[in-house]
């Protein structure tokens, strides 16, 4: 083995990664080359430096009883339940929670194959405690051009960002979410104080198919499916119409304007 | 599903770690404390999913996207802050051992030199050396590949060396 393999492998060996038969080779190479050697004792006090137990931040105790009171009595599947009884219950929440009623009846729709009672308590509670977390919005933007890179990583598709804001639909940021098994990304726009929701995800091979629009507790649902993904709008305002219009409009109007 | 004495008992137990890791990340407590509430919410939120394996692990992993999503201006400058191919050559000089050893035993200028590593160097470092996680551990924490795990804790420890012992340390 000669210098530059023994230092490429040197961290390794630090780390003690390496299998025996590459550890030997190492060993015997720093024994006869005083500069590698040299280099790896510097490399061992520097890990030596970092692994004092000064350094090591421990969490503080009022933390673990903050958690604990934060977190739910017992299992999620309790949680729906016991949230309908919080008189601290804001109405944003409980709208959201009709949403997310609206999205789950949806869901349940479009995936009438199998389980769809299952599927339904999965995005209810799911979305349920997803705002118990305060988890609306993972990134706060109002810039298609945030919010949009700020998806990628994160999914194994690339969603459509559009600002409408001259179109009256204000971008407040997105977050991720699931639906069913499905890891989607969902925008939030805001028009006046109605929340919107769009949810999107691959349509894995599914044909295009024109919006169509369901209305459920007062909370209007339009689906639609273009370009190789679906869409699920969602929101209490009547201007839903607009906003899927605008949206399809802008994202018909080159793909991703830079 | 999951009850409360199970989340207690298998990912409560973690805490600590998930501190140190969010402490490192976010370089004050204020901070940390709400990546590590967060994601332990998430945890308990998620727990119906965890199929065993190592809770600790999985712990951290949700510790770092929390942060990352919580500091979402952070995650955005991953990519552009540094450059590994850019960054090679300048940490490939080798650090003066004799001042390395006088700042090294200082675990303050320890500490400053390490925060001021960008964060995906702090993760890699926290990880390993005060958590003890192996490689492997790593790759699954960070979603990184292992072989990609070696070189950036390769090159965190160069630029450590490079922040203890350079002239722009300040006491």
């Amino acid at each position: 083995m000669n210098c530059t393999e023994a230092r490429a492998l040197l961290h390794a060996y630090l780390d003690d990664e390496l299998d025996a038969a590459r550890s030997a080779e190492i060993a015997q190479h720093l024994s006869a080359c005083a500069e590698c050697m040299a280099r790896y004792r510097t490399l061992e006090k520097l890990q030596q430096s970092l692994r004092v137990p000064r350094l090591r931040h421990a969490a503080p105790p009022a933390l673990a009883a903050r958690i604990r009171a934060h977190l739910p009595d017992d299992a999620p599947a309790r949680i729906q339940r016991r949230m309908w009884q919080w008189p601290a219950l804001s109405a944003a929440l409980a709208a959201s929670l009709l949403i997310a009623v609206a999205i789950a009846g949806w869901q349940a729709v479009q995936l009438r194959a199998h389980g769809t009672d299952a599927l339904v308590t999965e995005a209810v509670s799911d979305h349920v405690r997803s705002l118990l977390a305060s988890h609306l919005i993972d990134v706060r933007s109002s810039d298609q051009h945030t919010v949009k890179p700020w998806f990628d990583g994160r999914l194994d598709f690339s969603p459509q960002v559009k600002d409408l804001g001259a179109q009256g639909f204000e971008l407040i940021g997105g977050r991720l979410d699931v639906l069913g098994d499905e890891r989607v990304a969902a925008l939030v726009y805001k028009r006046h104080l109605h929340m919107i929701n769009l949810f999107q995800w691959p349509a894995n091979g599914a044909s295009s198919e024109e919006p169509k629009e369901q209305s459920r507790n007062g909370y209007h649902a339009i689906f639609w499916r273009e370009g190789g993904m679906q869409f699920l709008a969602v929101s209490d305002t009547a201007d839903l119409n607009a906003f899927v219009q605008d949206f399809r409009a802008a994202a018909a109007l080159g793909s991703e304007p830079r | 599903m999951a009850t409360r004495a199970q989340f207690e008992t298998n990912v409560m137990q973690h805490l600590d770690a998930a501190f140190n890791l969010a402490r490192w990340l976010a370089r004050n407590d204020a901070d940390a404390q709400d990546v590590v509430q967060e994601a332990a919410l998430r945890a308990f939120r998620y727990y119906g999913g965890f199929r065993g394996g190592d809770a600790r692990v999985w712990l951290l992993a949700i510790v770092r996207n929390t942060f990352y999503s919580l500091h979402a201006s952070n995650a955005a400058t991953i990519t552009e802050s540094y450059d590994e191919a850019l960054h090679e050559r300048a940490d490939e000089r080798t650090p003066d051992p004799e001042a390395l050893a006088l700042r090294s035993s200082d675990a303050k200028q320890v500490r400053a030199a390490l925060e001021r590593l960008p964060s995906e160097y702090r993760e890699v470092l926290a990880l390993r050396e005060f958590e003890e996680c192996s490689y492997k551990e790593i790759a699954s924490i960070t979603g990184l590949k292992i072989g990609t795990v070696m070189s950036r804790l390769a090159r965190a420890r160069e630029r450590l060396a490079a922040e203890l012992t350079g002239a722009e340390v300040t006491p």
